[in-house]
């Protein structure tokens, strides 16, 4: 493989590291937080599940991603990454919630204009009504969730101690879950505009098993996923457990189950090609937000507990960023695109 | 590097464990107050000989041994990182608790050592005040064994101590009422008060554990 296409994978990979960084806080932050699960623990989980489900669910996301923009050509790939992090990293020095679920599709969309290639406004919609759905799907699973978990707790009348080991339990199972299903959601976002220009090759492992490109590909995002989560994610983690998020282990565990039920759905291949079957809508399969996910998840407990508790200036902090971030990315992604078009003379669309 | 067995996944041993340590340090609270009232009896009844002193000695050792279980349920919730959001309050409460066997533990001493002597008239009236205050944290047992299973009867039960807690204020009123309105020398009266002081300040501090419990119990309302 030639240095260049290492170096511009690189901009994926950096992708890929930052949402190991940040995401995983969503999945285990409060379980490594409350000193519920250790943090090496839910790091080895947390990887372990993240790149199976990217490579083994991550293609139905990664479809919608390449339909919104066919990016063709390395050079812009690594443009619309790179302008992803960027814009990722300015968000959060400016202290607001961003996902990288945002940021690239304000990237490719950039591409999109830059190249001035045609936007499939259909998936361009589809993605953003599922943005505002996430959040609001992910507070009704909690809401029910967290009823019926109520109302098995309370009749059980189990020992204090023996909750508190089904909590771990139940944490550490969501946790992997939750792992597996922010791989399966999150890789288009990491390796999405790579998969038409793949530079690896099929590999046949028995004449049933062959490793595609795209795999291998994920399987690389995952990676770089993981050295996120071990190499930076126990700050994040112990910011989400301690300052965010004050609440019971239990109500984590409900939260931590609501966001991945909904990564999952919006990923899972299998589901929708059911629902399709049955005549019925069936869910488009688009990266979403696992950050919006989770503070759907609190807002809805948080509801049900009288909705004193729910903190409306995130909520709208949050809708603030459903609309700088796509739109800062993209003007990034453009001047990304121009610098390495007209500076170094790199072809950014074939 | 990942040290399962000694940290997350081994949790159903150790918290099986820990939940019989919980329960015996309980029942040794509830038999301590049994015990606690059979030496109030025995005394009054003048059967103060070798049984009596037994019975003390008795109290001792459950005494000490709720201080070793006390310190091996602290090590093991520090240790293992146990109920993070509710270890303070548990170890708080156990400690509360134990200061209660302190207390059985004292008035019993006080018996064996100062030897009150109560007019016969006055007997029914202390072992009444004795048995309301061993009722007192018997319901107080009850109240600590619910909020570590059953959260929503904390409240029913810690009412139940409350209660005790009223009873106990009057019997004690009445009983020191009589006392003072009686023909005894005033050291003697002030040395019976004392006593019924000392027994009746037992169920003011049930009163003020059910009361902890009760917030514990908001806390840990899911």
């Amino acid at each position: 493989m030639e240095l260049t296409i290492i170096l511009f994978l690189f901009g994926g990979l950096f992708l890929g590291w930052s949402l190991g960084a940040n995401d995983a806080a969503n999945v285990f932050g409060t379980a490594v937080g409350t000193r519920m699960i250790s943090f090496k623990t839910a790091a080895l989980v947390c990887s372990i599940f993240v790149i199976l489900g990217s490579v083994i669910s991550g293609a139905g996301t990664t479809e919608t991603i390449a339909k919104l923009g066919a990016i063709n050509a390395l050079p812009g790939a690594f443009a619309c990454c790179l302008a992803a992090g960027s814009s990722v990293y300015l968000m959060t020095k400016a202290g607001l919630p961003v996902s990288t679920t945002q940021a690239i599709v304000g990237a490719i969309i950039g591409w999109n204009f830059f190249t001035s290639s045609k936007i499939d406004y259909n998936v361009l919609t589809t993605i953003l009504a599922t943005w505002v759905l996430c959040p609001i799907l992910a507070g009704v699973i909690a809401i029910g969730i967290f009823t019926l978990v109520k109302k098995i707790v309370f009749n059980s009348k189990i020992h204090i101690l023996r909750l508190d080991a089904y909590t771990r339990l139940a944490l550490l199972m969501a946790g992997a879950f939750g792992s597996y299903s922010l791989g399966a959601n999150n890789i288009a976002n990491v390796m999405g505009v790579f998969v038409n220009i793949s530079p690896f090759t099929d590999i046949e492992i028995t004449s049933f098993f062959t490793f595609t490109s795209t795999e291998q590909l994920f399987l690389l995002g995952g990676l770089a996923i993981a050295v996120g989560v071990f190499t930076y994610s126990k700050k994040v983690m112990f910011t989400v457990g301690n300052d965010l998020l004050k609440i019971s282990p239990l109500s984590a565990f409900v939260i931590v189950l609501s966001h991945s039920i909904v990564l999952f759905l919006f990923a899972s291949e299998g589901l929708s090609n059911f629902l399709t079957s049955m005549n019925l809508p069936s869910i488009p399969l688009v990266p979403v937000s696992s950050s919006q996910a989770i503070v759907g998840g609190v807002i809805g407990i948080g509801l049900l507990k009288g909705g004193k508790e729910v903190k409306w200036s995130v909520a709208g902090r949050i809708a603030l960023g459903w609309v700088v971030l796509p739109i800062l990315t993209m003007v990034i992604a453009v001047l990304y695109l121009y610098i390495l078009k007209n500076i170094f003379d790199l072809k950014v669309v074939f | 590097m990942f040290n399962f067995k000694n940290s997350k996944l081994s949790l159903f041993g150790n918290s099986k464990n820990l939940e019989k340590d919980m329960d015996e340090f309980v029942s040794i609270l509830s038999e301590v107050g049994i015990s606690f009232k059979l030496i109030v009896k025995d005394f009054l009844s003048h059967a103060t000989g070798e049984n009596f002193e037994q019975r003390i000695e008795k109290i001792t050792a459950k005494e000490s041994r709720a201080d070793t279980v006390v310190k091996q349920i602290e090590y093991a919730l520090y240790e293992e990182t146990l109920i993070p959001d509710a270890r303070s309050d548990v170890l708080r409460l156990l400690e509360h608790l134990d200061e209660i066997i302190g207390m059985y533990q004292g008035n019993c001493y006080r018996f064996s050592i100062q030897r009150p002597d109560f007019p016969q008239e006055l007997h029914a009236d202390l072992l009444s005040l004795t048995d309301t205050a061993v009722d007192c944290v018997e319901t107080l047992c009850l109240t600590v064994r619910s909020f570590f299973r059953d959260v929503r009867s904390v409240r029913d039960n810690a009412h139940k101590v409350t209660f005790y807690e009223k009873e106990s204020d009057i019997k004690s009123s009445d009983l020191a009422r009589r006392i003072f309105s009686s023909n005894l020398n005033l050291d003697q009266k002030m040395h019976l008060r004392y006593f019924v002081e000392k027994i009746d300040s037992i169920c003011d501090r049930a009163e003020d554990i059910a009361d902890e419990l009760i917030i514990y119990a908001i806390k840990r309302s899911v």
